[in-house]
């Protein structure tokens, strides 16, 4: 009859007791945090007294998952920023020029001279000469696209070509398109991690949120502004020779050339060849400095073949000036005064500390491929974090009194079991929570809270149907097992339909919202864990010491 | 001597009013349809874009003041409101001041928001930003949308539930509740113009969870007793169900709501929005699985031939031993 095998009393004690072991760090978490970093140190590699004395805060043996605050309730900041993929179209068209160029030239007889046009985003034009060419120059050109990869597995050429009078116009396919985007993503959000990374932040959230976003949430970070300095610019770095100067900022450049100002002196331009010498992409190193005049400079350093076009371009051009171009403004144009073969040299503009600093993080991070835009921005202040956390506290606890008086004064010694029952139900919340990784949120305590009333709901269906059989039952022994069984159908349909909103939550929402879901969900598992198992485990050691004749519910 | 909120035997009749309370329902929801297409709803920036900023001082909030530094920066409509919370120290004064989204900018550039914190410091030089929060007009619609999709979602999801373990009467009977929670709520929300957001939806599909498991319990006892009195006319099996489960009712509703209220009381005024949305929620939940979605079932009427199926449906549970 009322019999539970001990090998499954003790299964029920043992998750009891994960439950409570996993959730005492959180008691203790200035202490566990400290003690936590100090080990990802000496993982590192790195030991002093400091250290070591972090690392004794907390006994190694004992389980070190804290529950992860959620930036509403530790502060921080939240951007979405859109990669703006179509940027990288005109590159990859850019790139595609030489190689249309030669495959034309060579066939001038038929096709005749061969022109450049001004070109979009979206489009490379190129105008012949010879109008009857045109058949043969558009299948040279189709020629040179290459089959994209795709899931699809069939290979769709990457270009489009099509001719307007005598202008072959070559753009990308949809194919292609596509190809380029998802590796732009990708590139941009390794970037972005790393830029991060290099600011020195505990623990930041970098995700890729759809086709074209980027997700990041950094605890701690003073304001999105701050982030987006970090991550903002996408740093593309390039040493071009100088045309000319102008102050006019609607001077023709002139074709294969570009107009770029200058960063530090305002109304100043200058005509740069429009193909660099050297870009980042080949620095290897760039650490912050200071130039021979004691000014904050940033000093790099070019992998070989960088270096070596550097070197043959400065000695082929003593005497004449290059720029030093980021994010398409001129830092500076100094004028080469020797061959600088070495592989390393040194930027000077008038930085700031902080600014050189910066800079360095950027370019050792490598550049963006391409712009970002920001969808959303959230700032958290730490201290109304702290007071939410304490604000969440104190609610948890009036609500957890508030539910023990009234489940006590209701149902007697079955109530005090319900309570120690909810206890254990808390405590493995929090076990789960941390054991999981899961970030608790403002929302996230509501949801605790909720789950506290509503776990009671599984106890007090089947203590409310035990009195019901006690009406009719032979004995209480009998009740009480059929108060668990009749009862357990309605227990499990209504919890089921819950978790289906909790999944759906979690599914659709995102930050709090999410935060909410995890808990609701955990919640409902615990709570009906607790209720079905924990209670009747109690319920029967009592019933079994004191064998009572009458039982009162 | 044990708390008893509800006797042992009670014997209420709840279709008596049936035809008050139902049209009353009834009447309430086609209101709140109204007030929603008329009033509409006050949406925070995570549905219209924008930003909000919440400031923090320790001297007191003239919002005059505040209103007169801000208008000059010609940031069109801004909405300017003191916060008042019993959880706020003495000398502290909290103002929240929302910025509507700029046209063509798809999130306020930064410069705004530094615009607009540099002219309250020189009406408050001790003012702080607890927060500042900026979504764009293209994320705000996505937002939307996907929200829609997460009610209409779970609502499908759960009436597909109940109808694989109940009769399909019972699903409609439920999903009707569900919508009528749904509909009171929002119409709440548009005739008392409080702030729509992603949590306001959050505590819709909570709302839509509890009010389904409290419509479960009492479907449950109506298959058990529909199987126990196979004579017993529907509305009478109905009825006994009911009163076999109101005094569990009662106990989790006021459980719930005990906990609720301390959150209410206690927990800030960041989340007690979200909060009391769900507190509505419940009290609405519970009405309606008492009064909407018998009332439904009713209706429809339930086939009663258990003769022919060898195993009633839902039982499949009962074997578990603990």
């Amino acid at each position: 009859m009322l019999h539970i095998s001990r090998f499954r009393q003790l299964m029920i004690l043992l998750a009891c007791l994960a439950g409570v072991v996993f959730t005492l760090p959180n008691f203790f978490y200035g202490r566990v945090e400290s003690h936590n970093d100090a080990v990802k140190l000496v993982d590192a590699g790195m030991t002093s007294d400091e250290i070591a004395a972090d690392v004794a805060l907390w006994p190694s043996f004992l389980p070190s998952n804290l529950v992860n605050l959620g930036l509403d309730l530790r502060g921080g900041a939240h951007l979405l920023a859109e990669v703006q993929v179509q940027e990288a179209y005109g590159a990859t068209l850019d790139a595609m020029w030489p190689e249309v160029r030669d495959v034309l030239a060579a066939e001038r007889d038929t096709i005749g001279f061969v022109t450049r046009e001004e070109s979009t985003a979206e489009a490379l034009r190129v105008r012949i000469s010879e109008a009857a060419g045109m058949e043969r120059a558009l299948e040279l050109v189709r020629g040179l696209g290459q089959p994209v990869a795709t899931l699809t597995g069939a290979g769709a050429s990457n270009i489009t070509v099509s001719a307007e009078g005598q202008v072959i116009s070559i753009g990308l396919s949809e194919a292609e398109k596509l190809a380029s985007d998802d590796r732009v993503v990708k590139q941009a959000l390794e970037i972005i991690r790393r830029r991060i990374d290099a600011a020195g932040t505990r623990e930041p959230a970098i995700q890729r949120q759809g086709d074209n976003r980027i997700l990041i949430q950094v605890p701690g970070a003073k304001s999105a502004q701050e982030l987006k300095d970090w991550i903002g610019t996408t740093a593309q770095l390039t040493f071009n020779s100088v045309v000319g100067r102008t102050t006019d900022s609607n001077a023709n450049p002139g074709v294969g050339n570009i107009l770029a100002p200058s960063l530090n002196e305002e109304g100043s331009y200058y005509i740069l060849e429009r193909n660099p010498v050297v870009t980042g992409e080949e620095l290897v190193d760039a650490q912050p400095s200071f130039d021979q005049n004691g000014l904050p400079a940033v000093s790099f350093r070019f992998n070989p073949t960088g270096a070596r076009a550097f070197g043959q371009y400065t000695s082929e051009n003593v005497g004449a000036p290059f720029a030093i171009v980021l994010d398409n403004e001129v830092i500076s144009a100094p004028t080469i005064r020797q061959a600088i073969t070495g592989g390393s040299g040194i930027i000077s503009g008038s930085f700031s500390i902080e600014e050189s600093t910066n800079l360095a993080v950027l370019l050792r991070a490598g550049a963006l491929p391409v712009g970002l835009s920001f969808l959303e921005e959230r700032t958290i202040g730490p201290e109304l974090g702290a007071d939410s956390v304490k604000a969440g506290q104190i609610a948890a606890l009036a609500g957890f009194a508030l539910i023990m008086i009234f489940m006590a004064l209701t149902y007697g010694l079955f109530g005090w079991i319900a309570n120690l029952a909810l206890v254990i139900n808390v405590a493995m919340i929090f076990g789960a929570l941390s054991v999981l990784g899961a970030t608790l949120t403002l929302p996230g305590i509501a949801g605790i809270v909720l789950t506290m009333g509503m776990a009671v709901d599984a106890n007090v269906l089947v203590f409310e149907r035990i009195r019901e059989e006690l009406k009719t039952a032979k004995g209480p022994a009998r009740a009480i097992e059929l108060g668990y069984e009749r009862a357990m159908s309605a227990i499990v349909d209504a919890n089921i339909t819950t978790i289906i909103t909790a999944a759906i939550l979690w599914f659709v929402g995102s930050g709090p919202v999410r935060g909410f879901a995890t808990t609701l969900g955990i919640g409902i598992v615990t709570s009906v864990f607790t209720a079905l198992f924990v209670t009747r485990l109690f319920i029967v050691w009592w019933f079994q010491r004191r064998r009572p004749k009458t039982i009162e519910v | 001597m044990r708390m008893r909120l509800v006797p042992d035997n009670t014997n209420f009749n709840f279709f008596r009013a049936a035809r008050v309370t139902f049209g009353a329902s009834a009447v309430l929801v086609i209101a709140s349809v109204i007030a929603f297409f008329v009033m509409g709803l006050n949406f925070g920036i995570d549905f219209r874009g924008g930003t909000t900023i919440r400031t923090d001082s320790t001297n007191a909030v003239d919002v005059a003041e505040y209103r007169a530094a801000i208008d000059p920066l010609g940031l069109g409509d801004v909405v300017i409101t003191q916060v008042f919370d019993p959880t706020f120290a003495a000398d502290q004064h909290v103002a929240m001041i929302r910025i509507q989204a700029q046209d063509g900018q798809e999130s306020i550039s930064q410069d705004i928001v530094g615009n607009v914190e540099a002219a309250l410091q020189t009406v408050d030089p001790a003012i702080t930003f607890a927060s500042v929060e900026s979504v764009g007009p293209k994320v705000s619609g996505e937002l939307i949308s996907k929200a829609v999709y997460a009610v209409l979602a779970a609502l499908v999801a759960i009436v597909a539930y109940i109808w694989l373990r109940f009769e399909w009467q019972f699903a409609v009977g439920a999903v009707v509740a569900l919508i009528h929670d749904v509909a009171v709520t929002i119409g709440l929300w548009a005739v008392f113009q409080f702030k729509f957001d992603l949590a306001t939806i959050a505590a819709l599909l909570t709302i839509v969870g509890y009010s389904i498991n409290d419509t479960v319990v009492v479907f449950d006892r109506a298959r058990e007793n529909l199987i126990k009195f196979k004579q017993m006319p529907l509305i009478e099996v109905l009825n006994l169900s009911a009163n076999e489960t109101l005094s569990r009712t009662i106990m989790t509703s006021g459980t719930t709501l005990l906990a609720l209220i301390a959150l209410l009381v206690l927990g800030g005024d960041v989340i007690r929005g979200f909060v009391f949305a769900i507190t509505w929620g419940i009290v609405v939940g519970t009405y309606s699985s008492i009064y909407v979605a018998k009332n439904i079932v009713l209706m429809l009427g339930v086939k009663r031939d258990w003769s022919k199926e060898k195993k009633p449906t839902g039982n499949q549970f009962m074997d578990i031993d603990a």
